[in-house]
């Protein structure tokens, strides 16, 4: 149960909480975790991974994701959903031209004939050619290996999206509404997933990842080789897709 | 005889009515450059799979056209070739207008044109668009300054070297705008070099096929002299041109045939990409490259004013439908993420063809472009003394070296 109370995210209370607030409680619980030494290392993990406002991104962290397409149910798009709605990414009934963050995608091996369904997204490249190629800089990488748009400085040339070797990038083609606070958007703009960066910094994990039912998605820290997602990296064959072109992307698949 | 030079008379009322026309049709597509803000992009024929359409073949084209137009003043200048040194000046201020016109459409098209301060002063040096913001208005600069030395007596004697200058810096220009797809790694049908000699050929054929027409029709309409000699010699070269895009055109298929992986993307093109494969076979190849190439060393059509218009026409459309299979065709066909497998369901297009269809807007926005780039160089001609009052064969005598 303790170990449970070290981690600030599961502490529904907290978020609602001021910055300097929550600040006081991380330090309290952490320090009192700490103090009992309960699982020393999943305590660091949690606490470094939540952040308040005035902290800058880590990169001693890189968040990332395998997703095990042998549990990816065809059919289900519960990740797709759960993307949708917590971004506010409504559908204008123009699928060519509306937003699509995350995608469920099945492919068939030309060769066996074997069929796997799987979600498409940004994958959060460690060389994202969108930043490379964008003239202003709004597409950038954040240390934590989250790539985002700046969407006060995207001028909408669309470059980033002829660049990008996953088509993962949208292109704001409406006028939006109801947008969440935490995921602003604008018309003439580029946009694509953002890892949830809004809940990362809370210490929390995607919504795809957490509404997935059939836990195919598992989400964490690449750079720690305690965290569950290095542990099962390191066990079962998993790819990056178009490995070829070395950009390392933050997100794998197993079983493809 | 030296080369007298004039500004176009101005109470002419056919000169009036050009300009009204022209800028009639900028205001139209300003119009439709404002809907297709004010709406959203999802009322144009682009898309999220198609995300640069008609507007960008119309900048591109412009572009590509703007720095070969300076070739012109280049073989005088530069390779000191004496009959082309009377279209200088010309040569200069139609470089500067289609680029002003072809950048117009680029801008007017982004998501948010009104953050155009940040696409000029915001710049990420990794990217080859960023470079070439900056080669575009280097261009305007130095080809200003060339024609102010050409154009000012006291600074005649240095002229020479700023067209050194605009020669090489074009070319790099040139270089730059082929390179925006060169280097889109992820594409089947870009992620080569070859895209950039290709630019620079394809500006040397197109740039040359627009000043001849805009020549004949500027001088013709004004009862300026034009020597067919000097058309004839230009239409030679024209031909060498059109002749050296088709090289690297061929290199550039031919590598892919060689090319497993890039087998899918050629067969598309060349054999069942629809729209694509015509343009390639019927308005590149067949109009564009095969039919200038007879007209132009036709033993006896060939010699004739005709055949200069009408080769040169040929070669624009051509050079436009290049453009347009390159452009298009290249993001219409599906990016091969999932190598060895074959896409059978997504919400999102992948692994099928894309469509696009261009909307009336794109055009009239393309059409507005045009529209700027040739009333500027008609109120350039008008203002300043761009135009020789004769081009006669006599005058400018075509078979010098």
């Amino acid at each position: 149960m303790n170990q449970q109370h070290s981690a600030p995210d599961m502490q529904p209370e907290s978020m609602q909480l001021g910055d300097h607030a929550r600040r006081q409680f991380f330090l309290k619980v952490a320090g009192a975790s700490a103090g009992l030494a309960l699982v020393p290392g999943l305590v660091l993990q949690q606490v470094s991974a939540a952040k308040t406002a005035d902290q800058p991104v880590s990169n001693k962290v890189r968040w990332g994701m395998l997703i095990d397409t042998s549990k990816c149910a065809q059919g289900c798009d519960d990740c797709v959903k759960s993307c949708n709605e917590a971004n506010g990414l409504t559908s204008h009934g123009r699928p060519a031209s509306d937003a699509q963050w995350m995608r469920k995608v099945t492919v068939k091996d030309k060769q066996t004939g074997k069929v796997t369904s799987l979600p498409m997204m940004c994958q959060h490249c460690e060389h994202p050619p969108c930043v490379d190629v964008c003239p202003t800089g709004a597409s950038f990488k954040r240390d934590n290996g989250v790539v985002l748009v700046d969407k006060h400085i995207c001028i909408g040339c669309r470059y980033c999206m002829m660049a990008c070797p996953y088509k993962a990038r949208s292109f704001v083609h409406e006028t939006v509404e109801n947008q969440k606070p935490h995921a602003p958007r604008g018309k003439g703009t580029v946009e694509s997933c953002t890892f949830c960066v809004h809940k990362l910094d809370q210490g929390e994990q995607p919504v795809c990842a957490v509404g997935c039912s059939q836990e195919a998605i598992l989400f964490g820290d690449l750079n720690d080789p305690e965290s569950a997602l290095s542990k099962r990296l390191k066990e079962v064959s998993s790819m990056q897709l178009r490995a070829d072109m070395e950009l390392n992307p933050g997100v794998r698949y197993q079983g493809l | 005889m030296k080369i007298t030079y004039s500004e176009l008379p101005g109470k002419n009322p056919r000169f009036f009515m050009i300009l009204g026309v022209l800028a009639s049709i900028i205001a139209i597509g300003l119009g439709a450059a404002f809907y297709m803000e004010h709406s959203g992009h999802y009322v144009t024929g682009m898309s999220n799979q198609i995300v640069w359409g008609l507007p960008h073949i119309f900048a591109i084209s412009l572009i590509v056209a703007a720095s070969g137009i300076l070739n012109v003043a280049s073989i005088g200048t530069v390779f000191g070739k004496k009959p082309y040194k009377p279209l200088g000046r010309l040569s200069g201020l139609m470089a500067m207008t289609m680029l002003i016109g072809g950048l117009a459409i680029l801008v007017l098209d982004l998501g948010r044109p009104d953050r155009l301060v940040v696409a000029m002063t915001t710049y990420n040096f990794k990217s080859i668009f960023s470079w070439n913001i900056y080669l575009y208005n280097g261009f305007l600069l130095i080809v200003g300054i060339y024609l102010w030395f050409m154009m000012e007596r006291r600074m005649t004697q240095y002229y020479p070297y700023a067209g050194f200058v605009a020669f090489i810096w074009r070319l790099i220009l040139t270089t730059g705008t082929g390179s925006i797809f060169g280097f889109l790694v992820a594409r089947e049908a870009y992620d080569t070099a070859v895209l950039a000699p290709l630019f620079v050929l394809l500006s040397f054929s197109l740039g040359l096929a627009v000043f001849l027409l805009y020549l004949i029709v500027a001088f013709q309409s004004t009862g300026r002299p034009l020597g067919d000699g000097l058309l004839q010699r230009m239409k030679k070269l024209l031909g060498v041109f059109v002749a050296g895009v088709f090289y690297f055109v061929a290199v550039y298929h031919l590598t892919n045939l060689y090319l497993t992986n890039q087998h899918a993307f050629e067969a598309f093109i060349l054999l069942h990409g629809g729209i694509y494969t015509v343009l390639f076979w019927l308005g590149y190849v067949l109009l564009g490259t095969v039919a200038p190439l007879v007209i132009f060393y036709h033993p006896s059509f060939g010699k004739t004013r005709n055949a200069v218009i009408i080769g040169s026409a040929l070669t624009v459309l051509g050079s436009i439908s290049l453009l347009y299979v390159i452009i298009i065709g290249g993001q219409a066909f599906p990016l091969e993420i999932f190598p060895g497998k074959e896409v059978i369901e997504s919400s999102f297009f992948d692994g099928v063809v894309s469509s696009y269809t261009p909307t009336l807007w794109e055009l009239l926005l393309g059409l507005a472009g045009v529209s700027i780039a040739l009333i500027a160089t008609v109120l350039g001609t008008r203002i300043l003394p761009f135009m020789p009052d004769t081009l006669d064969d006599a005058v400018v005598n075509p078979q010098l070296d």
